[in-house]
């Protein structure tokens, strides 16, 4: 189980706010994190990272990564971390982003074949479609086995189409290793076919949270804040 | 007249030395600077503008500021240049290892430069997904930011040596004239024009601009492939 209690000062474009949650997470959900620009989620996952100081605690199945006066760096958290804009080391081809992380062939090997990439694995990734290096970033993600996996808009970037074939890539793998997700999404259709569990974050406070379908058929006033 | 053109008579020893400088200055350099260019391109704290002023400083002053306050620093009756003399008995001023000194001082700007664009340049992104892989700084650095900034680092190599061969005036005030030891390629051409030795100092002119202009054009067509693959 995952317990967050975060507290932070945040310098919105909205004027300034505090990011107050508190919340406990179990061992393999797959959490959608939806919300207005600027209502704090980015901010939520990167303190969840260790990539962002913030006040509180943080405690993932009986290790703590944040508390007591202490922050564990983000070397030292076992986490998955999908950038919106891929990240990818652009200095290695496919193969080796993925053992830059952990240097397990076998890994490597199994997770391209899960996303159909086996046949790229010596490109470089500059080279790749945009689908293409999102599906690295995931395996990349994955290569750690990570405890949780943080993915901050992860297909906002693509086309329909290849946004339909990732959203069953991650749940395979979200399912695979039993990780327990959390996704920032602006796209209803995205959480609602991924997620067990829809938190709303508005000016840094979650104003719902439940499943995907208390979310979008009985709360009329999030599914307004959401649309907006 | 016809002598004076026998390459086989002129003394090459101030250009070997000119190398020497440059090579060991780079060298020291970019250990120095690697991570003082790290830091300024990470930190957002207001020590930044104070050490990237005092950074740049050797570019806007003159030599001679320059080279006076080495001398006084680094002369035995300082505290630095006693500890050095008396300990490690090296003398650091009318010295190659003064000169080295001196040259680490005045293309320090040269360095830091290239490479702190460069590593600013980088998807921050990209330098975090590495410290969730579980990296340290040091790993980051060697292994993601710096063959990501390849054209910056080629740049702060190149220039820093070039601009090493090309000092004049900080040389001259630390290191003096001593063949073999502080006299470099660009001392020993003032000081063949002050005895009208033309001829030799043209061809000592001469090459040093067909050598700086080789090594320029190296820096751009390097840097002109990097972007056209950048594109690609």
């Amino acid at each position: 189980m995952i317990q967050i209690e975060i507290h932070k000062r945040l310098h919105g474009s909205h004027g300034d706010m505090n990011l107050d949650v508190n919340l406990e997470i179990q061992k393999g959900e797959f959490v959608a994190l939806m919300g207005e620009s600027g209502s704090g989620k980015t901010t939520l996952l990167r303190v969840l990272a260790g990539l962002e100081k913030a006040a509180g605690n943080i405690n993932v199945e009986d290790v703590l990564w944040l508390g007591n006066q202490k922050m564990l760096p983000p070397q030292q958290r076992e986490i998955g971390f999908i950038f919106q804009d891929y990240a990818l080391f652009d200095n290695m081809n496919v193969e080796e982003n993925l053992l830059y992380v952990n240097d397990d062939k076998a890994l490597a090997q199994r997770l391209l074949e899960m996303t159909e990439l086996s046949r790229l694995s010596h490109r470089n990734v500059k080279g790749l479609s945009g689908g293409q290096k999102q599906r690295v970033s995931l395996c990349r993600a994955m290569m750690k086995k990570p405890k949780l996996l943080l993915m901050d808009e992860p297909l906002s970037a693509l086309d329909p189409l290849m946004r339909s074939k990732l959203q069953d890539e991650i749940l395979k793998l979200h399912k695979t290793f039993g990780t327990t997700t959390i996704m920032v999404s602006h796209d209803a259709d995205v959480s609602y076919h991924l997620s067990d569990r829809i938190l709303v974050l508005d000016h840094g406070k979650i104003i719902a949270d439940g499943t995907p379908e208390e979310i979008f058929l009985k709360t009329s006033t999030v599914t307004y804040t959401l649309s907006v | 007249m016809l002598e004076i053109f026998d390459l086989s008579s002129l003394d090459f020893a101030p250009f070997i030395l000119s190398f020497k400088l440059a090579g060991i200055t780079t060298l020291i350099l970019f250990v120095l600077a690697l991570p003082l260019s790290w830091f300024l391109s990470q930190t957002n704290s207001k020590t930044k503008p104070i050490l990237e002023a005092i950074t740049a400083l050797p570019i806007v002053l003159p030599p001679s500021v320059l080279g006076f306050y080495i001398l006084v620093v680094l002369s035995p009756n300082s505290a630095i240049g006693a500890f050095f003399e008396d300990l490690f008995g090296v003398k650091l001023v009318f010295s190659f290892s003064g000169l080295v000194v001196a040259s680490c001082f005045y293309s320090l700007p040269f360095m830091v430069q290239p490479l702190q664009s460069g590593f600013e340049s980088l998807n921050k992104h990209m330098l975090e997904a590495s410290y969730l892989a579980g990296k340290s700084k040091l790993q980051t650095v060697l292994k993601i930011a710096l063959p990501n900034i390849k054209p910056s680092l080629i740049t702060a190599l190149i220039i820093t040596f070039a601009h090493t061969v090309g000092e004049f005036g900080v040389v001259l005030m630390v290191g003096g004239s001593i063949p073999g030891e502080t006299k470099v390629a660009s001392v020993a051409i003032y000081e063949m024009v002050e005895v009208m030795e033309y001829g030799t100092a043209h061809i000592y002119s001469a090459l040093m601009v067909l050598m700086s202009f080789i090594v320029l054009l190296s820096v751009y067509i390097f840097n002109h492939s990097q972007r056209k693959i950048g594109v690609h």
